[in-house]
This record gives structure tokens, sequence and C-alpha cells, in this order.
């Protein structure tokens, strides 16, 4: 029982009218490979199977899709992780627009990243070497400055589905935080005053889709959470 | 056939970390510059750097000095590394660094603060005299995310133009052999068009897919090297290729030489610590190709681990479980996932494997690119600059220190910036191209949308990285590489009729597939002549047939001329600015 029943999203814009779905039978050799081995096995069948990807490991954030369901990073999902009864679905990033087969336009979770200003922000004269931080005072990145922008969670978020123009998402929201955690960081103030509106932070109705998927351990729903914090404290 | 084109001052071609700090230098000087990116900034292979940017910043060390630096830098590059330009690199570097800080970049720190400093492999205090120094500035082993997401911020906050998932296909030249451009591929929706510049930077990193088996990312098949190339411009010390110690055994997936410098060491499969024996002061840390050497040793004499014995481990489980998680999270996860072992409680399986290019496009300091003239004297060519590791400095000479790439990456990405911003102050003004010279350029995107059949793209590409593993590996000897430099030339005739069925416009990855792979032709040819014209052993190149060292004849940079598929020789720069030069010595650890 070594051959894998994958059935992928097919979708060219320039030929087809509508999205289909289409079967491949994948010899896997027994092997535990990643899902993105998969790809690259399918992709030497038909050439005209399109993904992204770059670095196969985790850390570049190419590959975000939906395998069987869930979503997650193709280069480092195992088979033995996700297929179940032999049969593996593949389909895109779902809530964004599909260019072409398993990859979509990512630019709206773009613009929802660059809305939150994504740098640091210091008003302090710059010394003439680091700015010293206390290990204490570094360790309230972790877990937050490891986003890679793939998505996974921002797509598998109905409130992101909904209102992906307003609400900022999850990993926006994750990146905000690690801006308003970083003890070198002036614009407190600011940050917050451009997230009090209804929507960009307080549509997240606390569903957890985002944390369950993150392929790199993290948890938007809690910095969404320290953020609303904040916000409350900042407006009392 | 009408084409559309578009026009800047400065064209970057590359957003990893030296395309993204040049951007950075352009965008504040208010120039009409944009990166031109295959891939969304943030996937650039920066982005999987682990262990740390080296930089005498005096941290761990308050009487830390950049000379030290410069002095295991020109050591570890067994003494062709241009002295004038790592004397530039090591005393520029903390203020890179220190900027780095303060844009964002999320450095682990010191109690007191500061910067923490990991020891990395060739690393010494007082000039070789004074014991290991603790030199590679870190953030835990995720080095090269934080700064490539850092760098990118800070071109979001400054505005810069960016043309993401942009293919560059090849280099526009002018009748007088200046670079006025390039010719390039908008990837969603296919259309092609002529980017105009008065300065085009190749930014485009490294080409370990050449090699079947590689620590790089899938995306880093030389671009910037094939297009340079094919413009008939050449290369230097392209037989010098670094393989990285820890790459985990089957997978290729680097693990970083922080867990060495964090003090986890290699072990055979009798448990022994075999660096001791090859490398007495400085052990698991000595030179990468001192340390990749000594395990291939290991294994051909027979004490290779697992069942093939093909293999040895690198044990951390004493390091402990705080250890690891503060320092060496991210190494967790890939020993997770690639290699199923717990480095807590088991040695990962790790080999010697393709890390990193040393060679590539001859610069100077200012990122300009250089050719030879007619009497061997170097010759800037106009329009054309490069920086990161698809350019050549040099500052690694033969072998590259760990840490040292992303340091090269911010200090001379700034500096190109710098000099580009300078010269287009003074005024550029070069002849345009004409249609014939926009058609050459075009030639290669054409014949693969013309092909009707022929080879697939996929098994060509098998074959060549078989041949450069092959024969092109740790250790070379003139028979092996003979052969393979037949192979390859065999190989290019294949490839020039190779086939590519898919001639769709949205978003084709099978035509990018297909430019690629000329590309990795390209640079596998330049290697393989190269690697059998240098007829001694220095640094990364070792050869069974010529073992020594010969500073008589090789003290000097290869120079591979691709029309004539020639190997010259330059001059190394021995006259640093500021310190005596560092005169070449037996190298040893
Ligand atoms: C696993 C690993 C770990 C490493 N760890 C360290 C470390 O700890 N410390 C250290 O100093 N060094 C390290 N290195 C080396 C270092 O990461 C690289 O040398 C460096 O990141 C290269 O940066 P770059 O800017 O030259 O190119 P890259 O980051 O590779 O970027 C190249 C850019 O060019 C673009 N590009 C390429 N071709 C084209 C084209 N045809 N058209 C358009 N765009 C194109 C790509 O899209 C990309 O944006 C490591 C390397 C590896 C493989
Ligand atoms: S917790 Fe909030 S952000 Fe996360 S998936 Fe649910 S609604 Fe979206
Ligand atoms: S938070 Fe996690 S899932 Fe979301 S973009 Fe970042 S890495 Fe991906
Ligand atoms: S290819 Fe980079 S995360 Fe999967």
């Amino acid at each position: 029982m070594s051959t894998l029943q994958v059935s992928l999203y097919r979708y060219n814009p320039e030929t087809d009218s509508a999205p289909y779905m289409q079967e491949f039978q994948i010899d896997t050799q027994g092997r535990d490979l990643m899902v993105l081995n998969v790809l690259e096995l399918i992709k030497e069948q038909d050439s005209t199977m399109v993904y992204r990807r770059s670095c196969r490991e985790g850390v570049c954030g190419s590959d975000g899709m939906n395998m069987n369901g869930k979503n997650g990073l193709a280069c480092v999902t195992p088979l033995s992780d996700v297929v179940r009864n032999n049969k593996l679905v593949l389909r895109p990033l779902p809530g964004l627009p599909v260019i072409r087969d398993l990859v979509v336009d990512m630019g709206i979770f773009y613009r929802q990243y660059e809305r939150i200003q994504p740098y640091l922000q210091n008003d302090d004269p710059t010394p003439a070497i680091e700015r010293l931080q206390s290990p204490e005072d570094r360790d309230k990145l972790d877990g937050l400055y490891e986003c890679i922008l793939c998505a996974c969670c921002s797509s598998s978020c109905p409130s992101f589905w909904w209102n992906p123009d307003k609400f900022v998402g999850p990993a926006g929201l994750l990146q905000s935080y690690r801006f308003l955690a970083d003890s070198r960081d002036t614009a407190t103030r600011d940050r917050l005053a451009d997230l009090e509106d209804p929507f960009s932070v307080f549509r997240c109705r606390g569903i957890m889709n985002c944390v369950s998927v993150c392929p790199k351990g993290l948890n938007p729903t809690r910095a969404i959470g320290k953020i609303r914090e904040m916000l409350l404290t900042n407006a009392t | 056939m009408s084409m559309r084109s578009l026009t800047f001052d400065a064209i970057i071609i590359g957003g990893g970390g030296s395309g993204l700090r040049a951007a950075l230098e352009l965008a504040k000087s208010g120039k009409k510059t944009a990166v031109l990116s295959k891939v969304f900034p943030t996937r650039s292979h920066t982005v999987s750097a682990q262990g740390g940017i080296t930089c005498a910043i005096a941290s761990a060390d308050p009487n830390d000095d950049w000379r030290w630096h410069m002095y295991d830098t020109v050591k570890g590059g067994d003494y062709i590394t241009d002295q004038d330009a790592a004397e530039y690199m090591c005393s520029e570097g903390p203020k890179s660094v220190f900027e780095l800080e303060h844009m964002g970049l999320p450095f682990s720190r010191f109690d007191n603060g500061r910067i923490y400093q990991r020891p990395f492999g060739g690393q010494s205090k007082d000039f070789g005299k004074g014991g290991q120094a603790a030199r590679t500035c870190a953030a835990a082993d995720r080095t090269g995310h934080a700064l490539l997401h850092t760098l990118y911020q800070n071109n979001l906050k400054n505005n810069t133009t960016f043309l993401n998932e942009w293919y560059a296909v090849d280099l526009v030249k002018n009748a007088n052999n200046d670079v006025v451009g390039c010719i390039a591929m908008c990837i969603e929706t296919g259309e092609v068009v002529h980017v105009k510049s008065k300065a085009t930077v190749l930014a485009t990193g490294g080409a370990g897919r050449i090699y079947a088996s590689t620590t790089n990312a899938l995306i880093n098949t030389g671009d910037g090297i094939g297009m340079a190339l094919r413009a008939g411009f050449p290369m230097q010390d392209m037989e010098m290729w670094q393989f990285h110690p820890t790459g985990i055994y089957g997978a290729g997936v680097l693990v970083t030489e922080g867990c060495r410098g964090e003090g986890g060491y290699l072990v055979n499969k009798d448990g022994e610590r075999f660096m001791e024996r090859y490398a007495p002061n400085a052990k698991d840390l000595a030179g990468r190709d001192v340390v990749a050497r000594s395990m291939v040793m290991e294994i051909l004499e027979g004490r290779g681990c697992g069942e093939k014995g093909d293999h040895v481990y690198l044990k951390l489980d004493h390091l402990g479980e705080e250890v690891l998680g503060k320092r060496l999270p991210g190494i967790v996860e890939l020993s997770k996932t690639f290699a199923a072992a717990d480095p807590a409680k088991e040695p990962i399986p790790v080999v010697p494997t393709c890390h990193y290019m040393m060679g590539g496009i001859p610069t100077n300091v200012h990122g300009q690119a250089i050719m030879q003239d007619a009497d061997g004297k170097d010759q800037i060519i106009n329009g054309l600059f490069a920086c990161g590791e698809a350019a050549c400095v040099s500052v690694h000479g033969a072998n590259r220190l760990g840490g040292n790439s992303l340091l090269d990456l911010v200090v001379f990405g700034r500096a190109a910036g710098m000099y580009i911003e300078g010269a287009l102050n003074e005024g550029i003004d070069y002849l345009d191209a004409s249609q014939s010279d926009i058609d050459s350029a075009l030639a290669r995107m054409n014949r693969w949308n013309e092909s009707g059949n022929g080879e697939s793209i996929p098994a060509l590409r098998a074959e060549l990285q078989d041949i450069m593993q092959t024969s092109f590996g740790v250790f070379r000897q003139e028979d092996h590489m003979q052969e393979g430099v037949k192979k390859l030339a065999d190989l290019r005739g294949r490839i020039a009729e190779a086939h590519l069925p898919d001639k769709s416009n949205a978003f084709n990855t099978a035509r990018v597939e297909a430019l690629e792979l000329d590309n990795l032709m390209e640079v596998a040819e330049a290697t393989a002549i190269s690697a059998l014209e240098r007829k001694e052993s220095r640094g990364a190149h070792s050869r069974y047939d010529y073992p020594d060292r010969d500073d008589a004849n090789w003290l000097k940079h290869s120079i591979y001329f691709p029309l004539e598929k020639r190997l010259g020789k330059r001059d190394v720069n021995f006259k640093p600015k500021t310190v005596d030069t560092f005169e070449p010595k037996v190298r040893t650890y």
C-alpha cells in the first residue's frame, strides 16, 4: 500500500472557467515523505501544476496550503501527520483569491501586515553602540518575532474571511504586539490609537483556529488578548 | 512585438539580506530604485541563516578588536582573502551591526543588556595567540530570519519599491559593453519587460543547488552568476565551495555551527571525539574545511556511524534542555522534523554538505563588478554591481568563516548603495540599448518558449547535480574532474535542446525552472573548470593529487573566462590601509 491517492485543486485562469479537483496516484515507495516531496513528484508527471516553495525547511513561509482540511506548510508536514485512509486532499489556503492551482494572491494579507507599521519606532537619539535590553525584556519577544508570514493563521480565521480589509487578522496582530511588547519601541500610544476601532482587533472571536494551525507554534490569540487589555487600560 | 519598459536609476536584483541592505541606502537617497525578487523578500535564502553574524562589537569580550577578526578572516580564507576588503568589512562591521539593532533586530542579550555573542569556528583573540573568541552576534538560532525581516520592515518604512515575484532573465548590454538593465518577467502574469537602469545590482545569492545534497534553498540556482557569465563577464574563485560539516544526513538541512559553539561536539561510531586528533587546539571549532575533511577521513577509514557507516554524530544532549531551548530552539525543531531525533536525548546524524559559494562576480569594495582587460589589468564593468553571496569581493578567500556572510551582506550591501548614490549624483550617462541588444538578451527565453520536444527539465537537473556531487565534492582528483567536465559539456548540449512543455503565462513555475536550469549549468561548468585547473589544495579546494598549498604558483584568485572557457589568475590584495599585511603562514588550528 505505498500508492497514495492525491486529490489536487486545479485552476489555470487562462484555460479553466472554473476550478476542479484532479486525482493523482503517487508511489511513495513506503517512505514517510513530506507533502512538499509529493508535490515535487506530481510536478514531474505534470509540469503545469504550480505551487510556491523556497527553503524546504519551514522557515520561509512560501508553501502554506490546506492539507486534508488543515492549513500548514507542505515542506515540514510528513504524510503520517495528515494522510487518512491513504488519501490526501490539497487545496490552496482558504479565503484568499487563487492565482493558479495552489498559488494564492497574498496581497490583502501583506497589506494588513504593512498597516500595523511593522518596524521599530524610537524617537530617542541613537546611541553609539546598540540600545541595551535586558534578557527579561528580550524574552517578551519570544513567540512573536518568529512569524514567517505564511498566512496559515489568517486564512483559517473566519473573522478574516468576512472582513479581510478591516480586521487586521492574527498574523498582523501578532506582529503588532511584537512591537508593542518591545522595550525599545516608543510608539505604543500611536500603535494603539490605530487599532481602537471596532474592527481592527475587536473582530477577533477567540475561535483559536489560528493557534491550532500555526506551523511555528505561535499564539496569535494570546497576543490579541494582550492588545485588547492594553486598549482597554488605555481607554480608562 | 511591443514590450513594455520600466525605467529606474538603479535596479537591485535580489531581496535577500544584501539586496535589501543596498535598497535601504538607495531608498533613503530619494533615487528612483526598485528591488526585483523572484520570491517575496522574506522568503529569500537569508531567512535560513541560523547561527549569527560575526563582528567585533566587544560585547562578550570588552577588549575585542576588529583586527583580530580580520586576522581570523584572512587565515580562514587560506590567504587568498583580499586584505583591503577584509579590513573594510571587519572595521566597518560594528557600525552595520549596531544599525541593525537600531532598526529593531531582536538580538539575544547578555545580562548586562548587550548583544549576545557565541563562539564560532576559526575565531581567536590576539591574532591567534589568545585562545577561542566568542564573536558571533545571535538572535537565538534564527539570526537570518531576524535580520531579513528587520531589513524588509525598514524598507517598508522607507517606501522602497518592490517588484515581488519577478524573475530576472538576462542582462542587457549596450554597444559599449556597459550594463544598462535587464530583461525580467512578472511571474504572476508572464509579462516580459525591459528594465532600464543606470546601475544594475546582482544580489541574487548562492547556487548550492548545483549539488545533489545541499543546505541551500530550492531557489538558490545562481541566477546572477549565470546572467553575468552569459553576458561574457568573468567569475572569480569558483572552485571554492564550502561544505558545511553539519548537514542533517539524508535531508541536507543545516544545523548551525553554533551547536558546536555552545559546546556540542562530533563523535565517530566508537563515540570518540575525533576532532581532538585533527585539530588539537580548536577541536570542533576549527575552520569548516578542516572539520569537513576530518569527518570524511573518519568515514573513509571505517569509523562512520549508521548501517552504511556514511555519517557521524553531533552530540548535544549534554547541553541540557534549557540551553537547547533558549539558544538552539530552531535546531531542536529541525532535528525532530528531519532526523527524527530529539537532540536533548540523542545525537543528530550529520555529514558534510554543500553550503556556500566563496567565489562569484569579482568586485571592489564599492560593489563595482570587475573584468580584466587584454593586459590582465582590472577593469570596471560600467553599470554592473554585485553584493552578497553572488559577489566575490573577496572577504572569504578559499574558505568562509561562520557568521561572516551575514556581515558581508550588510557591510557591502550598504557600501554598494552608498557608491551608487554618489555616482548617480555625479551623473551617469550610458548609450541606450539598441533593439538588437535587447533581442540578444531575449534569445534564451525565446528558445525555451519555442521548444517543441526534447528532454525533461527535472531529469537534466538531477543529472547535473549528480555529476557535481560525484566529481567536485570535498576531495577532488584530476581524472574524476576531467570526466565531470566532459559530462557537463555533453549536458550543456542537451540542455540547449531541452523541452518546456508548459507555455502558459500565469504563474508558470516550469518556465522559471527552465531558466534556472540554464543558470545551474553555467555555475556548474565554471566551478568544474576552475577546480580542474587550480592545481593545489587550499581552503575548501582539496585535491588528492595536489595535496599541498602552492603559494609560489597559486597565492592568487582564479578567474574564469566563459567565452574561451579558460582559467586565468588575478592578484590577491595584500595592502590593507591601516594595519600591517598578514603574511601567509601554514594554517593550523
Ligand atoms: C542553512 C544556512 C544557514 C546559514 N547560516 C549562516 C549564519 O548563521 N551566518 C552567516 O553569516 N551566514 C550563514 N549562511 C550563509 C548566508 O545565509 C547566505 O550566504 C546569505 O544569506 C546570502 O544572502 P544574499 O543576500 O546574498 O542572497 P539571498 O538571501 O540568497 O537572496 C537572493 C535573492 O535574489 C533573488 N533572486 C535570485 N535570482 C533571481 C532572479 N533570477 N530574478 C529575481 N530575483 C532573483 C531571490 O529572490 C532572493 O531575494 C547560511 C546559509 C545557509 C544555507
Ligand atoms: S482567535 Fe481570533 S484571530 Fe484567531 S482564528 Fe479566532 S477569530 Fe481569528
Ligand atoms: S503567526 Fe504562525 S501561522 Fe500566522 S503567519 Fe505567522 S507563522 Fe504563519
Ligand atoms: S518551503 Fe519554506 S516554509 Fe516550506
